[in-house]
C-alpha cells in the first residue's frame, strides 16, 4: 500500500469512528472543542520536571477513549508523525542536563531523563486529546462548532470543501502513482524528468474541476455559507459537565494528585 | 518541519496563534474586499491537490532519497498570497486533525512557520519582484520568463524554509523545552533545511514551469497579469533580503559564539566588555541575583509543584519521592483498569 492509499484508509477510518454511537460522540463538539484546548494547555503547562504530576492526566483521555469505544492503539499509531521531532529534541536532554534530580535506591536519575520523559508524555497526551476530538466528532460537527465560535465562514467553508476534495484528489494522485510505478517498477519515486508534468497535469485538471464545482454550487443556491446538520445543541448540562472537567484538569495541574494518592499509602 | 504540541509552552503557542490569526483575518478581509468568493472552490481544490502532491515522492538524482513539494510557494504563485495563505491553513489543519502531523496547540506556530513565510514572504519579497523584473531578458521573452519562474521558485523555497526552520528553533528555545543550546539546534536545523529547500525549490520550479507552458494565465504576475508591475523593484527586494539575511545571520553568529549561554550574553553583555554594549540591561537589576529575579522566584515558589520531588542529598524529601512513585503506580493501575473496563463493557454490548 503506498503512502496516499494509507492516508485514504486513515481518512475513512476517522469518518467511520466519528459515525459511531456513544456518550462521547453525543457530547456536543461545541463543548468538546474548548475542553480539548484546555486539556492540552493544562498538559503543556506542567513543569519539565513535574513527571509525576503530569502522569495523572493520562486518565482523562483513556477514560473517554473507553467510553467512546475508540481504539487507543490506533491513536498511538499516529505517533509516527509527531514523535520524530519531539524525540530529536528530547533525546538530547539527558546529555545537556546531568544534574541529579531523583535517586531511587542507588540509581541516580538526572533532570535530563525526567524532562525527556515529560516531553514525550506531553506529546502523547496532546495527540490523544486531539485524536479523541476528531474521532468522536468528525469534520462536519467540528466545523459547525467553529462557526458557533465565530470562526470566519470563509475559513470554515474552505476547510469543509478542502476536506471533501482531499480524498478525491488523493485518489486521483494514488491512481497516477500506481500507473507510474507499474510502468517503472524499479523506481522508488517519480524521476526528475517527470517532476513537472506529473503533478502539473493533476493541477491543471484540478483547476478545471474547481470551475465546475463553483458553477454547481451556484446552481444549488450557494450564497456565502453552508447549513450544518447533525450537530447536537449544547445544553446547560453539557456546559456544566465541561466546566466540571475543566475544573478537574486545573485541580490536577495545581495539586500533584499522583503524589497525593501515593501519600495515602506511605 | 511540523511542530508538535509538546515542543511549545502555552504562552508561545498562544502568541503564534495570535500572529497567524491576524494574518488570516487580514487575508480574509482582502479576499472579501476583492469579492473573491468565487475563488473558494479553486482554493479548496488547490489545497487538496497540494495535500495529495506532498505525499508523492520525487526521486533526487544521484541519491537514494526523495523530496516533496513546497506547498506555500506553489499556492501563492497560483492563487496569490491571501488565497494561498488561507489554503495552506486548511492543508495544515487537516494534517493536524486527521494525521496528527503537528499538534492542535502548535497549529498557530505551524501556520506561521510554513504558510506565512511561504505565502507572504515568498510572494511579496521573491515571486512578485522577480516575475515583475526584466531579469534574464525582456518581460515578454518566453525563455527569460521560464528562468525567472525557476529562480523565484528555488529562491523562494530556500529562503522561506530557512525562515521556517529558524522560527522552529526560536519557538522551541523560547518555550524552554529543549536543553539543546540555541546555537547547536540552529546549527542542526538550518543546514538540513537548506538542502530540503533546494530540492523542494527544484520540484516546485518543475511544476510551475509545466503550468507556465500549458496555461500561463493560471500563474500570478506572469504575462498579462504582470503588467500591473511590482511595487518593489528587484534592487529594493535584494536590499530587503540582504538586510534580513544580515539580521538573521548576525543574530545567529551572536548565538553561535563560544559563549555557552548566548541569550544571557546578548542581554547582559560580558564581564570583560562591561555592560556598555549590551541591550541596556545590567545584571544587578535584571540578572540572576537581582531583586526582579528574587520576586520572580518567590512567585515561582508559591506556584511551583517541583518541590514535591526529592533532590539529591535532601533526605526530608525522600518520603515524597516514594509517594510520587507509589502514586504513579496507582495511576498506572487505574489506567489499566479503565482500559479493561472499557473492553469488558464493549464485549458485553456486542454479545
Amino acid at each position: 500500500m503506498n503512502k496516499i492509499d494509507q492516508a485514504l484508509t486513515e481518512f475513512r477510518e476517522m469518518d467511520e469512528l466519528a459515525d459511531q454511537d456513544s456518550p462521547v460522540h453525543h457530547f456536543p463538539a461545541l463543548v468538546k472543542l474548548p475542553l480539548t484546548v484546555i486539556y492540552i494547555l493544562t498538559v503543556l503547562s506542567f513543569h519539565k520536571y513535574d513527571l509525576s504530576g503530569l502522569f495523572v492526566m493520562i486518565l482523562f483521555p483513556l477514560f473517554f477513549f473507553q467510553l467512546g469505544g475508540i481504539s487507543v492503539r490506533r491513536c498511538l499509531y499516529r505517533l509516527r508523525y509527531v514523535l520524530p521531532l519531539v524525540m530529536a529534541v528530547g533525546i538530547l536532554n539527558p546529555l545537556f542536563d546531568r544534574s541529579v534530580l531523583l535517586r531511587i535506591g542507588n540509581v541516580n536519575i538526572s533532570g535530563g531523563w525526567i524532562s525527556m520523559l515529560t516531553l514525550m508524555m506531553k506529546g502523547v497526551f496532546s495527540l490523544m486529546a486531539s485524536y479523541l476530538l476528531v474521532a468522536s466528532s468528525g469534520i462536519g460537527r467540528i466545523c459547525a462548532a467553529l462557526r458557533r465560535l465565530h470562526v470566519p465562514a470563509v475559513l470554515v467553508t474552505l476547510l469543509l470543501l478542502t476536506y471533501r476534495y482531499v480524498t478525491v484528489m488523493s485518489e486521483e494522485a494514488a491512481v497516477m502513482t500506481d500507473a507510474y510505478h507499474l510502468r517503472a517498477p524499479k523506481q522508488k519515486g517519480i524521476e526528475y524528468s517527470a517532476w513537472g508534468s506529473f503533478l502539473g497535469q493533476l493541477l491543471l485538471r484540478s483547476m478545471d474541476r474547481a470551475d465546475e464545482i463553483w458553477q454547481a454550487m451556484q446552481l444549488r443556491g450557494y450564497h456565502g455559507h453552508f447549513h450544518y446538520v447533525g450537530e447536537t445543541p449544547a445544553s446547560l448540562k453539557d456546559w456544566l459537565t465541561g466546566i466540571l472537567l475543566a475544573g478537574l484538569f486545573v485541580f490536577c495541574r495545581c495539586w500533584n494528585v499522583t503524589a497525593l494518592l501515593g501519600s495515602l499509602f506511605v | 518541519m511540523h511542530m508538535a504540541d509538546a515542543l511549545l509552552s502555552p504562552a508561545v503557542a498562544a502568541t503564534m496563534y495570535v500572529a497567524s490569526g491576524s494574518a488570516a483575518a487580514y487575508s480574509i478581509s482582502k479576499l472579501k474586499k476583492d469579492d473573491e468568493q468565487s475563488k473558494l472552490p479553486v482554493m479548496a481544490v488547490s489545497a487538496a491537490m497540494v495535500f495529495a502532491g506532498q505525499m508523492i515522492n520525487y526521486t533526487i538524482p544521484g541519491t537514494g532519497s526523495s523530496g516533496h513539494l513546497c506547498g506555500g510557494m506553489l499556492l501563492s504563485a497560483l492563487l496569490g498570497p491571501y488565497a494561498g495563505f488561507l489554503s495552506m491553513i486548511t492543508v495544515l489543519t487537516i494534517q493536524c486533525l486527521f494525521f496528527a502531523d503537528g499538534g492542535l496547540m502548535a497549529l498557530g506556530a505551524n501556520i506561521w512557520n510554513m504558510a506565512f513565510y511561504g505565502c507572504f514572504v515568498g510572494y511579496f519579497l521573491i515571486w512578485k519582484p522577480i516575475m515583475g523584473s526584466s531579469l534574464f531578458g525582456a518581460k515578454d521573452d518566453h525563455n527569460a520568463e521560464r528562468l525567472r519562474i525557476i529562480l523565484a521558485s528555488i529562491l523562494g523555497c530556500v529562503v522561506t524554509l530557512q525562515l521556517g526552520a529558524f522560527s522552529v528553533v526560536l519557538e522551541t528555545t523560547l518555550s524552554g523545552i529543549a536543553e539543546l543550546p540555541f546555537s547547536a539546534f540552529a546549527g542542526l536545523m538550518l543546514p538540513i533545511h537548506l538542502a530540503i529547500g533546494l530540492v523542494e525549490g527544484l520540484i516546485t520550479a518543475a511544476v510551475l514551469t509545466f503550468v507556465y507552458e500549458a496555461r500561463p494565465e493560471l500563474l500570478q504576475c506572469v504575462g498579462a497579469a504582470a503588467k500591473t508591475g511590482s511595487k518593489m523593484s528587484l534592487k529594493q527586494t535584494i536590499t530587503v533580503l540582504a538586510v534580513i539575511t544580515c539580521l538573521v545571520g548576525g543574530g545567529l553568529s551572536l548565538y553561535a559564539s563560544s559563549n555557552p549561554d548566548g541569550l544571557e550574553w546578548a542581554l547582559f553583555g560580558n564581564a570583560d566588555g562591561g555592560y556598555a554594549q549590551n541591550m541596556g540591561l545590567n545584571e544587578e537589576e535584571f540578572g540572576i541575583s537581582s531583586q526582579a529575579a528574587e520576586t520572580a522566584s518567590a512567585i515561582q515558589e508559591t506556584t511551583s509543584f517541583l518541590p514535591d520531588y526529592a533532590f539529591k542529598d535532601n533526605d526530608s524529601a525522600a518520603g515524597t519521592t516514594v509517594s510520587g512513585l507509589l502514586g504513579s503506580a496507582i495511576v498506572a493501575a487505574a489506567a489499566v483498569l479503565i482500559c479493561m473496563a472499557g473492553g469488558f463493557f464493549r464485549k458485553k454490548k456486542t454479545a
